[in-house]
């Protein structure tokens, strides 16, 4: 495990869609490398065939009957959608023209 | 001196000989939060109108009717949706988010005629620990409004500790209800994962994340939980388990019950301040009948590391839904992808963005086995130590936190050091064993908690300790000088 470059925080912020300065790039890499450094005592652990845990609870497939129920109303649904057209959400263009 | 002083029974006995009603202790409320809030900064959205108009009417209600909630004021952390009240967690980009259902922590509330005044400030999106991430204000800690109440659940723990509601709900990922319980001197239970559905709490963490109640005594604190568990046809994570009347099992009596303190919880780390009440604390129960035993939980200096991968992971996938299309904030922008961009770098403070990259960066192909997997193999192990230990014993306690409530703004431009608060309470939430803290005592005026800690579904194991404790000692009365305001 190493530090975390300003090229590595860059490329992590574009993965979860957000828009960075390059200040901050900055700033981040040197606040994520401290924790990316402690993190690196896990190291000292040996977990050779070591089950992964997920979650705590041994749970497996919980099904209910399958019946049809009432959803949520459409109108209701869009009440806090900003922008939106004959039942629509609105958002600009996908692909440049 | 405020009602709220008194127990919920208490408050019940004084509805019955119709000394006061449903509607005064509802102005109670907000009369109290326009006096205090000001200072204290715990509450968000104010359910004024509502609340006032049900409380009307349910002082219409025979009291044969009524449970031991009935007409009882609450507030709820602002991550837990309710339908028609604006809903934040305390982040820019919900601002203005109307929820258009409510939790089923909060439908189960109204089921037992509580009367929710409002929503209560909390770090945003639940990743803190002294409420100073919210991005509409910091909280206060009443006992000394130059520190911290702790976080993420600072409004809920203040709200209690300034006397503003008698009741509130917070939420615990790694140590969110406890840590500000401690240090605003209440009692705040972190439920075993899956006694509470989750259903409409805003995820941050969902293999750890569980609601819980902030009260100012052990009783009420039972009662509430007891209210608001149960399996959920809506939360597949809930536990189709029994809930049992917590109360009933108050009996004051811990003779012969097995306690466990792990040296690791009393190490270096934990002030000498906390150390000597939480010693106190431990000689407390040996009188009253416990027999105890240190032992060691040896993984517990690996719980922290392991917890913030796990939880910034949860969190980076969690939090892709919040995008600007469907709720809240949205950034102007000429094309779709920018549009996400610019949402999400406006609408988002630095420690959410931190966590999401910290997760995003755990989840990638190339670090993904060094980060996320290793730290998940590391879970079993904490996991394990706690299965060991509750082979041989009832509970485990000790400090809730390390030291007492630190000063606002002495910790702002370094993470690791506000991280380093929760190293005794995320071991808990990786293991996914209850927990609760309580008042034990004070170091230079700011509350100290104890921590009691269960095997899974013993949260009945542990209220009676907690009370047993309380029943023999004062912390609980001990109010901060808010109270004598009003």
């Amino acid at each position: 495990m190493a530090k975390l470059s300003v090229e590595e925080v860059k490329h992590v912020a574009k993965l979860a869609r957000l828009a960075i300065t390059e200040e901050e790039a900055e700033k981040f890499a040197g606040q994520l490398g401290a924790i990316t450094d402690f993190a690196a005592q896990l190291n000292e652990l040996d977990t050779t065939n070591v089950e992964p845990t997920t979650h705590v609870l041994p749970l497996v497939n919980v099904l209910r009957e399958d019946v049809a129920a009432e959803g949520l109303s459409r109108d209701l649904m869009m009440k806090n959608v900003k922008d939106q057209q004959d039942g629509l959400v609105k958002v600009p263009p996908i692909m440049a023209e | 001196m405020s009602l709220f002083k008194h127990t919920s029974a208490e408050m019940q006995e004084l509805l019955k000989n119709k000394e006061v009603t449903i509607a005064d202790l509802t102005a109670e409320a907000f009369d109290r939060i326009e006096a205090l809030d000001g200072e204290v900064g715990a509450f968000l959205a104010l359910n004024k109108e509502a609340a006032t108009a049900q409380a009307a009417e349910m002082d219409q209600v025979p009291f044969e009717e009524r449970g031991p909630l009935f007409g009882l004021p609450i507030g709820v952390k602002d991550n837990i949706v309710t339908e028609g009240l604006e809903t934040t967690c305390a982040s820019k980009i919900l601002e203005g988010f109307n929820p258009i259902y409510d939790a089923t922590v909060v439908q189960k509330l109204r089921a037992a005629g509580m009367v929710t005044v409002g929503k209560v400030n909390m770090d945003e999106f639940a990743m803190g620990s002294a409420n100073e991430n919210s991005s509409i204000k910091p909280v206060h800690n009443p006992w000394n409004f130059n520190h911290v109440p702790g976080g993420s659940s600072g409004g809920s723990a203040a709200a209690v500790a300034a006397g503003e509601v008698p009741f509130t709900l917070g939420s615990d990922t790694g140590g969110s209800i406890r840590q500000p319980a401690a240090y605003c001197g209440v009692v705040g239970m972190k439920p075993t994962y899956g006694r509470v559905s989750r259903f409409g709490l805003v995820a941050f963490a969902s293999s750890l994340d569980q609601v819980g109640p902030i009260t100012r005594n052990v009783r009420d604190n039972a009662l509430l939980l007891e209210a608001i568990s149960g399996v959920d046809a809506n939360d597949s994570t809930s536990a189709n388990v029994e809930v049992p009347n917590f109360a009933e099992q108050l009996t004051g009596d811990i003779k012969g019950l097995k306690v466990a303190v792990p040296k690791e919880y009393l190490a270096e780390g934990v002030s000498e301040g906390v150390r000597a009440q939480v010693q106190a604390a431990i000689d407390k129960l040996k009188e009253l009948g416990a027999t105890v035993d240190e032992v060691s939980l040896p993984h517990s200096k690996y719980a922290l590391a392991a917890y913030y991968i796990l939880s910034s992971s949860e969190a980076s996938s969690n939090l892709s839904r919040f995008d600007g299309i469907r709720y809240g904030f949205r950034a102007e922008a000429d094309n779709l992808e920018d549009l996400y961009l610019q949402t999400r770098a406006q609408g988002f403070g630095d420690e959410v963005k931190r966590r999401i990259m910290l997760g995003t960066y755990s989840l990638s192909a190339g670090t993904y086995d060094a980060y996320y997997k290793k730290a998940q193999q590391v879970r079993t192990l904490i996991k394990q130590d706690f299965d060991e230990v509750f082979k041989n014993y009832d509970v485990i306690v000790g400090p809730t936190t390390p030291t007492t409530a630190f000063k606002l703004g002495e910790n702002l431009e370094d993470p690791m050091t506000v991280y380093a608060n929760d190293i005794l309470t995320v071991p808990i939430n990786l293991a996914g064993v209850p927990a609760i803290s309580i008042p034990c005592g004070f170091d230079a005026d700011l509350p100290v908690g104890l921590q009691i800690i269960g095997n899974y579904f013993a949260e009945g194991t542990i209220y009676r300790v907690a009370d047993a404790f309380e029943k023999a000692t004062d912390f609980h009365t001990k109010t901060p000088q808010t109270w004598e305001v009003k």
